[in-house]
């Protein structure tokens, strides 16, 4: 009976909360048939979007994995000074609302911000581009490696790794050959949950991007615009492209992760 | 030499591990490092396989000075305790990692990992991966994986501390026979005085961070220099100032000259041997040891009345 409770009001929660909206979002984009969909979503604008969304996901990924792993080496293995406050600072980007750190880079960035008067002088770009996009993007993503590496680190102990340099393994041949393997699914689903928060971004580089259509207009910008504008079934079929996308970066994760069980 | 240590210290914080600490392993010997935990005999190990930096002092490994060395530089093998297998790596993959780490031809490591799987035995389990072993396999694979590269000591941190009783028996076994056969300087480190004794040539007894005594397990055993060593290494009793070994009491049921009285609290029987608890009309308890053959003899039972005698005791300067 107790089970029974459970589970209805486990799943009765994920239903209201997770797949009511997005099944409403399915149906809405779909409601006058896959054609108008199918339009909406190839019109140079809207591949535009979603062009730009996978190219700040394309860089922002790759470098907060980096970041994420280095960080957590440093946290783990090598205890400093102020490792409490590197911890501690990993974890703003959860608590500060995207909006902050937008108005943050605006202020850093702007026409008279500390760097953008340099930046400016020297011809680069920074607000209403790229760079300002990433930069917001790899903020708000930044936590997810490191606290999906940091336990498993600390799990594996440095036993492994003094074996393998007892073994004559250089540090860098430590870390490929020991540890990385040992934490690869932790930087996997870093990486999945790091990729999934870059392509729903929006806070952050609403602020910082200008949101010129067909220039510095990302998909979820894309999907508000529409909104904004009307275009109902446009900004419902945008907002399908953007669920399908996570839901593949999630599959990929699951049919990657059962390998593992192996050993 | 095999292994020279010279004057190392080693702090944790305010507590020191390791305290000026010298000590000389012949090449080719087996020598044990024992002490009840936190002496400072895992520091020591790790201190001489460069895992641990000294804060002073140094360590030689076969007339090389490897103080400043990093540990892949020593030539060293090292056994862990919760053998620290790579656990996404086969046997077969384990064993041949320090080799290919050196970047040997592919046909050398392939005979070399051959070679060692039938040293310790583990032919079968070659494509296996650690977690499908049990513990004394883990252990013997750990094994090989330290000699695979030949190193010019071996070093083991309580090797044999996670396995159980019978398992450890056996690999002790199997630990003396190899050394047999290969000669590498070993170092290990135990807690276990039995295990010291049945496996290594020369025992160091470290205590609170300080070498008490070196010598064969027969010198520690027969001529202890400190209390500490004489009740560490062997059971041994405290009457007055005198210290004797527990077998080396003699009970009797009248009174004697030089004897302490003294009451039977408990008699445990352990097969072979008997132990019993005496309360001294003094004060204190002491255990005596004994054969259940000699015990029948005497008679003794629970509450009954004796005298102890202690003529092999001895007494050291200073206590």
């Amino acid at each position: 009976m107790r089970k029974l409770a459970l589970r209805t009001v486990a799943l009765g929660y994920l239903a209201l909360i997770l797949l009511g909206p997005l099944s409403i979002v399915f149906w809405r984009a779909f409601e006058k048939g896959f054609g108008p969909a199918w339009s909406a979503v190839t019109t140079p604008a809207a591949m535009h979007a979603f062009q730009l969304t996978l190219e700040i996901t394309a860089i922002a990924v790759p470098a907060n994995t980096i970041f994420g792993v280095l960080c957590a080496l440093l946290i783990v293995r090598h205890p400093f000074p102020g490792k409490g406050l590197l911890n501690a600072f990993v974890d703003l980007p959860l608590a500060l609302s995207p909006v902050v750190v937008g108005f943050a880079l605006f202020l850093l960035y702007g026409r008279t911000g500390w760097f953008g008067s340099w930046l400016s002088s020297h011809g680069i770009r920074v607000l209403f581009a790229m760079p300002s996009m990433i930069l917001a993007t790899a903020f708000v993503s930044i936590p997810f490696v490191v606290r999906e590496v940091v336990p498993v680190l600390r799990e594996i102990g440095t036993d492994q790794e003094q074996a393998a340099e007892t073994l004559g393994a250089s540090q860098w041949q430590v870390f490929r050959r020991v540890t990385f393997p040992a934490i690869r699914w932790a930087v996997a689903y870093g990486v999945v949950l790091t990729t999934a928060r870059s392509l729903g971004e929006y806070g952050a580089v609403s602020v910082v991007s200008g949101r010129l259509a067909g220039q510095t207009e990302t998909a979820t910008l894309y999907v508000s615009d529409r909104y904004e504008n009307f275009d109902i079934v446009g900004a419902y079929a945008a907002s399908v492209v953007l669920a399908l996308m996570a839901i593949v970066v999630l599959l990929t994760m699951n049919l990657l992760r059962p390998k593992e069980g192996v050993h | 030499m095999g292994i020279r240590v010279k004057g190392v210290t080693k702090r944790f914080g305010s507590f020191t591990a390791v305290n000026n600490v010298s000590l000389d392993v012949q090449q080719g010997s087996l020598t044990a490092l024992l002490g009840p935990s936190g002496s400072g005999k895992s520091t020591l190990l790790r201190v001489i396989a460069g895992l641990e930096r000294p804060d002073a002092g140094r360590v030689t490994i076969s007339g090389e000075d490897a103080t400043g060395l990093a540990p892949r530089k020593r030539g060293v093998g090292f056994v862990f305790q919760h053998y620290a297998a790579f656990k996404h790596m086969t046997v077969r993959g384990n064993i041949a990692f320090g080799l290919k780490i050196r970047k040997r031809p592919r046909a050398e490591v392939r005979a070399r990992v051959d070679e060692l799987l039938a040293l310790v035995q583990l032919q079968p389990f070659a494509d296996r991966y650690p977690s499908q072993l049990s513990g004394g396999q883990r252990q013997r694979m750990a094994l090989a994986r330290a000699l695979a590269v030949e190193p010019k000591v071996l070093l083991l941190d309580e090797p044999f501390g996670a396995l159980d009783t019978r398992v450890r028996g056996e690999l002790r076994e199997w630990l003396h026979r190899l050394h047999d056969e290969v000669r590498v300087t070993t170092v290990f480190v135990t807690h276990d005085q039995e295990e010291a004794m049945a496996l290594a040539d020369q025992i160091a007894v470290l205590h609170e961070g300080r070498i008490e005594q070196v010598g064969s397990p027969r010198e520690l055993y027969d001529q202890p220099k400190t209390p500490f060593v004489m009740s560490f290494v062997g059971a041994a009793a405290q009457l007055g100032d005198r210290w004797v070994r527990q077998h080396d009491l003699d009970l009797r049921l009248e009174p004697a000259a030089g004897a302490f009285e003294a009451r039977v609290e408990r008699i445990a029987r352990l097969g072979f041997e008997a132990r019993i608890e005496l309360q001294l009309a003094d004060s204190g308890t002491v255990w005596a040891q004994m054969t259940c053959a000699e015990l029948d003899r005497l008679e003794l039972e629970r509450g009954a009345t004796v005298w102890v005698m202690a003529d092999r005791a001895r007494v050291f300067a200073g206590d």
